[in-house]
């Protein structure tokens, strides 16, 4: 037994009691290998005795699931119309060339913070009110 | 001294944790709050009932030594606080969120009490005489809702509260959950109570790492209070439509999160195929002060026509005193966004206003009396939503808007059904061929078997009037509200700045409008 397949079976017994445990075991399984492949679709199928077609349906189907994993380190930055209204467009070319191939940016529709924008996420820690200098500064210190 | 700072994820991703680790380094006794929703004085610092804000750690020594000049007085006092009418937010800004001596001594657990004296039908007869329409959007009568499901039989019932607040310009659910989780958890139990239902889900957008943080350890903490009711967080997965109440089910249920058919209505089948209540955390939160002694009469007596009680407005993007304001109903948004937001924060006039999230129309400044209730918005082809409002300056191009709305919309489609998986991503095309100018004849069209088609291109009044025909197919060919509300902010950008659409040439705009609706 691979020590992915130790994994992943360690993690669906962990969610074995639940009621429809599939995104839960998905969540797990992207937060330790940051991705979920179609390896790891297979064992969960064999897990929860699907198909993998059905789980990989839902893998697919979410943004919070990759297939392939990603080691840069991600920004979420919001562009939805709370952030568009506070000006968050006319930071991204600067953005995008600070960040370069080393840090990952993504698009995410909203982080809640809409009267305060433009707004990032850093894993679990989220930045308001960024303007060019301090947004910059998030994706230098972004690990 | 006792300093009070929001642990609200709005006041610590503008550096409140830095500023009470300040602090309290400097020998102060720090107790973490909830935001009182003053958003554009957070990180604010509470001190003896008086605020200052916005502050950073700069800021700690004046603050001490009163040479401060961010004071802004009483915070109880202050205008965006005292005109508000707190109902569902009575505690925020007042108490630990994580608190239950906290909790029980502002009135916790007053309505779970109640309710268990008084039974099912009472609980369900006094939540429909308060008039509590579903504050998610669709603003279905709560009442209703939960007597479907009490009469509905079956072993396990359960409540699903929609915490997959996605909609830009809408915060309030987040900050219940991270300034008052225990009034969501009493309002589930009391749901839970009325419909005989012993399980509850709260299904939160992964976007909020601290709603599910403290929902985990509110649950935890309060788990003997609410007992044999129990709830679980279940967290999203980045899918927008997720926040329409089948495709939350499903989603639940660990299946994509594709929008169902109704009817079946989840009252009667809804998660697992079970009688199920599903409400939006603002619906549930409200519960426990309607149940509470002469809450429901209370609550129905505010609001006007049909909507009944407050509703917490959420004010955002390019507004100077953003934040949570929640009032009764009939308030104008002139008084929202004049009066009390105070404009915009980049000075400039204000051009658009979209009410209800990406799906809300785009008002226009001469609507601007229109009185927030739901079968006004109806009537004027706008929706409430979950109470969100943007406000947009001068500088907005509402065509790229409008484009914007079709794009996320084709983003974010669960793609069941084919206006909304199709029609989005043909929106966006049609919208660019306008701002192009129309297009000219390709070459299918050029060819001489094509003896019918035109040979001239397309104008873009053309493209315009194949717009309003797909917003039209969308609007009553959609199986949700995703595609089907999609049209609003598109038509209403439309119909309110043409000229962003066809610079110079806004009347021809107008005509073909005109001729569609005639």
């Amino acid at each position: 037994m691979s020590t992915k397949e130790q994994r992943i079976t360690q993690i669906l017994a962990d969610h074995a009691g639940r009621e429809g445990p599939m995104l839960p075991i998905l969540h797990d399984v992207q937060h330790e290998f940051g991705c979920v492949d179609a390896e790891s679709e297979k064992l969960i199928a064999q897990g929860l005795n699907l198909s993998r077609a059905d789980v990989h349906g839902v893998v697919s189907f979410y943004h919070d699931f990759h297939e392939t994993a990603d080691p840069r380190p991600e920004i979420q930055i919001c562009h939805a119309e709370a952030c568009k209204a506070r000006g968050v467009e006319g930071l991204i070319a600067e953005a995008e060339k600070v960040a370069g191939e080393r840090v990952k940016l993504t698009t995410v529709y909203c982080l809640g913070l809409c009267s305060a924008g433009p707004t990032a996420r850093v894993g679990d820690r989220l930045h308001a009110r960024l303007d060019a200098k301090t947004l910059a500064q998030v994706i230098e210190n972004a690990r | 001294m006792i300093v009070r700072i929001s642990d609200d994820a709005l006041a610590r991703a503008l550096g409140a944790d830095e500023l009470a680790q300040a602090f309290a380094q400097k020998g102060h006794e720090v107790q973490r709050t909830s935001s009182w929703g003053m958003t554009w004085l957070e990180p604010l610092v509470e001190i003896d009932g008086n605020g200052f804000g916005p502050a950073s750690t700069v800021d700690v020594d004046a603050i001490l030594d009163g040479s401060s000049d961010l004071g802004i007085g009483r915070i109880e006092d202050h205008p965006f606080i005292a005109k508000q009418q707190r109902l569902t937010f009575v505690r925020a800004g007042k108490t630990r969120p994580l608190n239950l001596e906290d909790y029980e001594a502002t009135g916790g657990w007053a309505g779970l009490r109640r309710a268990r004296q008084i039974g099912a039908p009472q609980i369900v007869e006094e939540v429909t005489a308060s008039g509590l329409r579903g504050r998610g959007g669709a603003g279905f009568p709560a009442g209703i809702k939960w007597k479907t499901v009490l009469n509905t039989a079956g072993e396990q019932k359960y409540i699903v509260c929609n915490a997959d607040e996605g909609d830009s310009g809408t915060f309030a659910d987040r900050m219940v959950m991270e300034g008052d989780p225990f009034a969501l958890i009493e309002g589930m139990a009391i749901a839970g109570e009325a419909v005989g239902a012993t399980k509850g889900y709260i299904y939160v957008r992964s976007e909020y790492p601290d709603s599910i943080r403290k929902l985990n350890d509110a649950i935890a903490l309060s788990a003997s209070i609410v007992a044999p009711f129990d709830c679980e967080v279940r967290v999203g997965a980045g899918a927008y439509v997720c926040g329409e109440e089948t495709s939350l089910l499903n989603s639940l249920e660990g299946k994509r999160g594709e929008v169902r058919a109704k009817p079946p209505l989840p009252a009667i089948q809804g998660l697992f195929g079970r009688p199920t209540v599903v409400n939006n955390v603002l619906t549930l939160a409200a519960v426990p002060h309607i149940l509470a002694e002469g809450g429901s009469a209370q609550y129905g007596a505010l609001g006007i026509e049909r909507s009944k009680g407050t509703m917490p407005i959420q004010l955002a993007g390019n507004i100077k005193h953003g934040g949570l304001y929640e009032t009764a109903f009939g308030i104008t948004l002139r008084e929202l966004i004049y009066d009390i937001g105070g404009g915009t924060e980049s000075g400039r006039p204000v051009k658009a206003v979209q009410v209800g999230g990406p799906l809300g129309a785009y008002i226009h400044p001469d609507e601007f009396d229109i009185k927030f209730d739901y079968e006004a918005y109806t009537a004027a082809d706008a929706l409430i939503g979950h109470g969100g409002i943007t406000v947009f300056d001068d500088t907005a191009d509402m065509a790229a808007m409008a484009r914007f709305a079709m794009e996320f919309c084709a983003v974010e489609s669960c793609g069941k059904c084919t206006p909304c998986r199709i029609g989005s991503v043909r929106g966006v095309e049609v919208i660019d061929r306008i701002r192009a100018g129309g297009r000219p004849a390709d070459s299918v069209e050029l060819q001489p078997v094509m003896h019918n088609a035109p040979k001239t291109g397309r104008l873009p009044e053309q493209e315009i009037a194949l717009l309003t025909d797909l917003c039209e197919t969308m609007k009553f060919g959609s199986l949700c509200a995703l595609g089907g509300f999609t049209p609003y902010p598109v038509m209403s950008a439309l119909k309110n700045w043409p000229e962003d659409f066809m610079p110079g040439n806004e009347g021809s705009v107008r005509k073909v409008l005109d001729r569609n609706e005639a």
